[in-house]
């Protein structure tokens, strides 16, 4: 069976694929986020420090995780379209965009509201924090680029360029935030990542995670289907205007 | 009035369509503040102690952000030959601009400045103090604001014209603004926070008669 | 406000136009009258764009004189006027309908007349589509509907046939013709013949004081 890498990047044909996918994929989520749930509010235990708290553990890691996977995604969207000029590269990059942001802020919300009862304060500039916000400011930049350029082949090449510059540039700035985190070293700050998680505590954040996971591939998904539409909606309606 | 809400109506429509860079003067405020914590370092009581000040100033920046469109890109298309031709007297036009860019600026803003104030350390008690005097000053960025347009308007690099025109005016606001936010946090003596507060709306008062007067006289002048 | 007391005529007395260092044109003096079609004719440069401008109030008059005839006493010529320029005034956002719904309200005209005066341009079909998908015809036909939909003695119109099809060249010469005849008067820059009636020719290239 003759298969390319344009298989898929038909645009009709990932919009037939999509629609078989998609109830699995929610399904997955559903299964993965009710479980996930179920095990992290009544059989992980609670935390011999933090009490109850540290189960917004469960929101605020799988959110930094998809914050990542999201850029993940964007960027190899972007180096393909790039490369190979997919019809849907773009499309994938696009659509990934809010909601990494959304799951970077979240990341953040949960963060703060963890933070309020172990720090006093819903905000620290700690390193992982700060690099979290960048993030966030990279991902609105890239979305402020596509919202600004009309010529949507346009704007898919320059907000290509963008989230690869991006990727590039962000271990630079995480190295340079924890540089200058370190060299203010704030007093006595509880760190997240110091302490290991203890395995009871493990599986439960790994299925809310997968779960987690499995509903960005699908808001993904939703959001392609939405992207194509609305281009076709675009086409049509310039045919008509020149009917 | 109907020429006047048509305006407005249409203003906030054509931001927040797409492409209508809506939500930039918001961004730009958040990235701003979250710089400066790289600039002085994160120290929480320091923080604290300059939040309202610069709360205030990214405020006054990001307003200034989104003015060179203001009346530009009306001239550019032709539209602005048609709103000075139009039976309602420009200096209401010009009020309609300057209410539609608070609405999608302005407004924005103070709804987005809480959160900032949180992760500047500010506290909880100073919030409400804060966003009201952003509600009673910033008017007055927009009225003041619409001048600036106006005398920019087909002036090659205009956006950075404005923002050399029109920040000295804006140096009232800034303090009277800063002055009644920081009332809630610190103890002053006497009445000041009020005063300021008085103060604040007293300019934004007179904007209002200073912003649509000179930006019509402004705009007449501009479009000749 | 604006048409309650029908226009007798717009007198130009010795008209100068200095833009820049230059002189455009200098002593013009003409009259128009109810009905009356003026052709603006002339190289370019030679001040068709500035004069109309001029007779709008959207440039300064450094010498000469515009007048009214039998305009009240408060009414000026931004009043009476309706002026179409090379820009279409057209927003890309939004709707072709609300672009015109728009004019309709900032001119004080009722909603109701939105409809025909897309009908005038045969854009009554595409009042739901973004005015960012039109072509630079359909968006000048857009911007000329205005004219269709305000209702002003005087119309100035600046190249008002760029880019329109001969179709839509042959609707804006009706658009004008009906206007002639109900006594408004035109005075139009173009290159194209509209099958007016009675057009007289202004030729401005011979820059020294053209008159009529």
């Amino acid at each position: 069976m003759a298969w390319s890498i344009h298989t898929y990047a038909n645009p009709t044909r990932f919009m037939n694929f999509s629609a078989i996918v998609l109830p699995y994929v929610w399904a997955l989520a559903g299964a993965g986020i009710g479980i996930g749930l179920y095990l992290s509010f009544f059989v992980a235990p609670p935390d011999y420090q933090q009490g109850d708290s540290v189960r917004i553990m469960f929101v605020h890691v799988p959110s930094a995780w998809l914050s990542q996977f999201g850029y993940g995604i964007m960027v190899v969207s972007s180096i393909v379209a790039l490369i190979f000029r997919h019809p849907l590269a773009d499309v994938a990059a696009k659509s990934a965009a809010p909601i990494g942001a959304v799951f970077t802020f979240l990341a953040l919300v949960a963060g703060g509201l963890w933070g309020k009862p172990m720090w006093g304060t819903y905000w620290v500039w700690d390193a992982r924090t700060t690099s979290t916000l960048v993030l966030l400011f990279i991902y609105l930049g890239y979305m402020a680029l596509w919202a600004m350029i009309e010529d949507p082949n346009r704007a898919a090449r320059v907000a290509a360029v963008l989230a690869i510059v991006g990727a590039v540039n962000l271990p630079i700035i995480r190295f340079s935030v924890d540089w200058w985190n370190t060299l203010h070293q704030p007093a006595s700050v509880f760190r997240l990542d110091g302490p290991t998680i203890h395995s009871s505590l493990l599986w439960p954040l790994f299925v809310v995670a997968l779960g987690f996971t499995f509903f960005f591939i699908g808001v993904l998904m939703v959001r392609m289907r939405a992207e194509i539409l609305r281009r076709k909606v675009r086409t049509l309606q310039m045919q008509q205007a020149a009917a | 009035m109907n020429a006047f809400f048509a305006l407005v109506q249409r203003e906030v429509r054509l931001a927040t369509r797409v492409g209508g860079g809506g939500g930039m003067a918001v961004f730009f405020f958040l990235i701003v503040l979250s710089i400066v914590p790289f600039g002085i370092g994160p120290d929480l009581n320091l923080l604290t102690r300059i939040a309202p000040g610069m709360l205030w100033v990214a405020l006054l920046l990001s307003a200034l952000l989104t003015l060179d469109r203001l009346f530009q890109a009306d001239q550019e298309d032709g539209t602005l030959d048609l709103l000075v031709l139009a039976p309602q007297p420009l200096e209401l036009t010009v009020l309609a601009k300057a209410v539609s860019h608070w609405l999608t600026t302005g407004l924005p803003l103070v709804i987005a400045a809480p959160i900032l104030g949180l992760m500047l350390n500010l506290p909880l008690d100073g919030m409400l103090p804060l966003m009201g005097a952003m509600l009673i000053g910033s008017p007055a960025l927009s009225l003041l604001g619409a001048v600036g347009a106006a005398l920019s308007v087909g002036v090659r690099r205009g956006g950075l014209l404005i923002s050399l025109l029109v920040l000295p005016f804006y140096v009232p606001v800034l303090i009277f603004g800063v002055s009644a936010s920081r009332a809630a946090l610190v103890a002053v003596p006497g009445d000041l926070g009020g005063q300021s507060l008085a103060l604040l709306g007293a300019v934004s008062l007179a904007s209002l008669v200073v912003g649509p007067v000179g930006g019509a006289a402004a705009l007449r002048v501009a479009v000749k | 406000m604006t048409t309650s007391e029908p226009l007798t005529g717009l007198t130009v007395t010795k008209l100068c136009c200095v833009r820049g260092e230059r002189q455009v044109f200098r002593d013009l003096s003409f009259h128009v009258a109810p009905g009356d079609m003026l052709s603006l004719v002339g190289p370019n440069g030679s001040g068709k764009s500035s004069l109309l401008r001029q007779l709008a109030g959207l440039l300064e008059v450094t010498d000469g004189e515009i007048n009214l005839d039998g305009a009240g006493e408060d009414q000026t010529v931004a009043d009476v006027v309706l002026y179409a320029g090379h820009l279409d005034a057209v927003k890309a956002p939004l709707r072709v309908s609300e672009n015109l719904s728009f004019w309709a309200a900032f001119y004080g005209v009722s909603a109701t007349q939105v409809e025909p005066a897309l009908e005038a341009f045969s854009l009554g079909h595409l009042g739901h589509l973004p005015a960012g998908v039109l072509s630079a015809g359909q968006k000048r036909r857009l911007g000329l509907s205005r004219l269709a939909l305000i209702d002003r003695p005087l119309w100035l119109l600046d190249e008002p046939t760029v880019s329109l099809d001969t179709a839509s060249i042959a609707a804006l010469g009706d658009l004008m013709r009906s206007h002639l005849k109900t006594g408004g008067s035109i005075i139009a820059a173009t290159h194209v013949d509209l099958g007016l009636e009675g057009t007289r020719v202004l030729d401005l290239s011979s820059n020294g004081g053209a008159s009529l």
